[in-house]
């Protein structure tokens, strides 16, 4: 094991980090601020995966197909708040449970029925190609430093929008109490709808950028829903702080775990049992480490403030 | 006098109508093939194979009129199982063609089988079913899966590689195809890697392979995996590096998502689009113009299967006398798009395996390439675990 292998180990941890920092950040805002649990985050990534192949294929630049891509995840975003959502908000969480589920089935369907069942991919954008060298060799692909420096862009924006603005602030205080500014006069369906919308295009951002290196294909959304209510759990719900510090834990654990599990076991085992117990054991570590935070903290690394 | 006449000639024209009919009763198909979830581009092939065969054939084998019945088994064991029994066991079924993965075509040959059906194999090739659990109405016209893995193995060994790095995901189809590799790779493994079935990202492992510097890389990455694992090799810069040999991670049900990455990538098949036969020329062909992608083994072996029933129906007469269809079905008496086909004792193919290199097309599109015959007249051998003669 040499530094170089260990500084890209980590490079790749953080960009996985950030890629579920990207969709956690809008589950944890319509969990914690709405009090919903929206199982359609994950087919909402997918979503902005497929509109990135559409537009960037249409108008054959990346950039512009990412902001259009974006445009229309926003707009679908709110059809699926007016049409879906809006009537889901008063049910309790069973109900929310099982039309999201639903919507998965649905959209997973419908995706497959309009692009096909074949994977499909986006090429990667021109001025982003290519490999930056770390050192002895070791490369670095350029467009994966594009994406950590994109996720900590979006995180940097979230934190002042959060911190600074009068909006955030009403979503901080809808975190931790939503009644109470309702009745304080805030119109809270405005906010929600604000949110969810905010929520969708962020997953939709996630999908977009995760397109050129990852396969999109019909429920791509699913395995990254599930690690997205492990970060948000390990870092408390509702909480963007907390999400992001978690998304950065998971990712790093993740990679870690995969790279050096087999090699730290190697020392106190043979070969064969090492690989099988390194292959088995690294795909548990976040879990495990979700069980442990749950047992230690239960409310989270970081929870929103005034939730209990 | 009259009246005797008519009444005989109205007999023989009953006799004569019954006599239609029956021949006109149906060949009753069905085609069982995963057609939802991320593996439906498979399914999806293996069940328009089949139908453009009985299409060219005037929606009729062997001279009878086809019904077909297509069955999805969603991938799931327990669900095709139930589809599988109710289906044949709703009335007479001559021929079941499917699935295309393994764990299906465990659950539901019994139900199939039992009910004295023909079962066909376009894609799935188990070890159980090639030796002991072999059977008399069971047939494969794709290949047993380890042939494949090992064609990669053999080219690698006849490479003089002589440090390899070998990866797949942590299931046991996994693990029997890194042993395929194994079984005729003699160098160095510098490290078997086992990713989980729903792996994303595979940049630590890639980060490894780079540090590690392996004369080769054998990959079995199906489906979205493998074009997950495909674009980021080549955004890791390891094109041209490393040769990458694979076995189901670079073929046509991939490559219109994979691209250009997988350009120069090398897989191991019983054939490819680009075969130098009439018939694939025909076939490939027709599949774009029908179902605009390029073909790949899924359809291809789906094709071959229809032109097997077509044979062995037409040479049996039909299909009430079950001994004469098989003895018709075993001489494999049709022009396999592979060219060279015939059947072992234990009802899997004896055929030529080849390496296959990914390239573009001169219209843009994407296909594998024959590049080098790596076996001749390949035998499994889990026949001579087989009772079958």
């Amino acid at each position: 094991m040499t530094t170089g292998l260990l500084i890209v180990q980590i490079l790749n941890g953080l960009q996985f980090g950030i890629l579920l920092f990207l969709v956690a950040a809008g589950l944890t805002l319509v969990f914690g601020v709405m009090d919903f649990i929206n199982l359609a985050h994950g087919v909402q990534y997918m979503l902005g995966a497929y509109l990135a192949v559409t537009f960037v294929g249409l108008t054959g630049s990346f950039v512009l197909g990412l902001v259009l891509a974006l445009a229309a995840a926003l707009v679908f975003g709110l059809a699926l708040e007016f049409l879906v959502f809006r009537h889901l908000y008063e049910r309790d969480h069973l109900d929310q449970v099982l039309a999201t589920f639903g919507l998965i089935l649905l959209l997973n369907q419908g995706v497959k029925m309009i692009w096909g069942a074949a994977p499909l991919s986006v090429p990667l954008p021109a001025f982003l190609t290519g490999n930056v060298a770390l050192m002895d060799g070791i490369l670095y692909p350029t467009y994966r430093f594009a994406l950590i420096g994109s996720g900590l862009a979006v995180g940097a924006l979230l934190w002042f929008i959060v911190e600074k603005t009068r909006t955030g602030m009403l979503l901080r205080a809808g975190a931790s109490n939503a009644p109470m500014v309702s009745a304080l006069g805030v119109d809270i369906r405005k906010l929600f709808m604000i949110v969810f919308a905010f929520g969708t295009m962020l997953a939709g951002f996630a999908g977009a950028m995760a397109a050129p290196i990852l396969s999109v294909e019909p429920g791509m959304g699913d395995t990254v829903l599930i690690l997205a209510f492990v970060v948000i759990v390990i870092g408390g719900i509702g909480s963007i702080r907390g999400a992001f510090v978690a998304a950065l834990i998971v990712g790093l654990v993740d990679t870690l775990g995969r790279s050096f599990m087999n090699d730290l076991l190697r020392l106190f085992m043979s070969a064969p049992s090492a690989r099988a117990t390194g292959a088995a054991l690294s795909s548990m570590l976040i879990y495990l480490l979700m069980a442990v935070v749950l047992f230690v903290r239960p409310e989270g690394l970081l929870p929103a403030r005034g939730r209990t | 006098m009259t009246l005797k006449f008519t009444l005989s000639l109205g007999a023989g024209v009953l006799a004569l109508g019954l006599a239609t009919a029956q021949a006109q009763e149906p060949l009753k198909i069905g085609v069982v093939s995963v057609l939802t979830g991320p593996a439906a581009s498979l399914g999806q092939q293996v069940r328009d194979g089949f139908q453009l065969a009985v299409d060219q054939n005037g929606g009729k084998l062997g001279g009878v009129p086809v019904q077909i019945t297509v069955i999805d088994d969603e991938l799931k064991p327990d669900v095709a199982v139930g589809k599988v029994r109710s289906f044949v066991e709703g009335g007479k079924v001559d021929f079941v063609v499917g699935p295309v993965f393994s764990n299906i075509l465990g659950a539901i040959a019994k139900p199939v089988l039992d009910s004295g059906a023909i079962l066909i194999s376009p894609n799935a090739g188990p070890s159980t079913m090639a030796g002991k659990a072999c059977h008399q109405n069971f047939f494969v016209t794709s290949y047993q899966n380890d042939q494949v893995h090992e064609v990669l193995g053999k080219y690698a060994q006849d490479q003089n590689y002589k440090k390899a790095y070998i990866i797949a995901p942590n299931y046991q189809a996994g693990k029997d195809s890194l042993a395929g590799f194994k079984r005729y790779f003699k160098g160095e493994v510098l490290d078997e890697v086992y990713v989980p079935l729903n792996a994303l990202d595979f940049s630590a492992e890639l980060a490894k392979i780079a540090s590690a510097k392996p004369d080769v890389v054998f990959a079995f990455l199906p489906g979205g995996l493998g074009v997950n694992f495909v674009k980021q090799w080549s955004q890791a810069g390891l094109t041209g590096k490393v040769p990458f040999l694979s076995a189901f991670t670079v073929d046509e049900s991939t490559l219109p998502a994979q691209q250009d990455a997988a350009v120069g990538m090398f897989g191991g098949m019983t054939w490819a689009p680009n075969m130098d036969n009439p018939q694939t020329k025909k076939f490939v062909s027709a599949y774009e113009a029908a179902y605009k992608i390029v073909p790949g083994s899924y359809a291809q072996q789906a094709y071959d299967a229809a032109l097997l029933i077509d044979s062995a129906v037409k040479a049996a007469g039909g299909t009430a006398d079950k001994d004469k269809l098989r003895a018709a079905i075993k001489k494999a008496d049709f022009t396999s798009l592979r060219g060279k086909f015939k059947f072992n004792t234990n009802g899997y193919p004896i055929q030529d395996f080849y390496l296959v290199k990914v390239a573009k097309r001169a219209d843009g599109k994407f296909q594998t390439e024959i590049a080098q015959k790596v076996f001749t007249d390949y035998a499994d051998p889990h026949a001579k675990d087989c009772a079958l003669k």
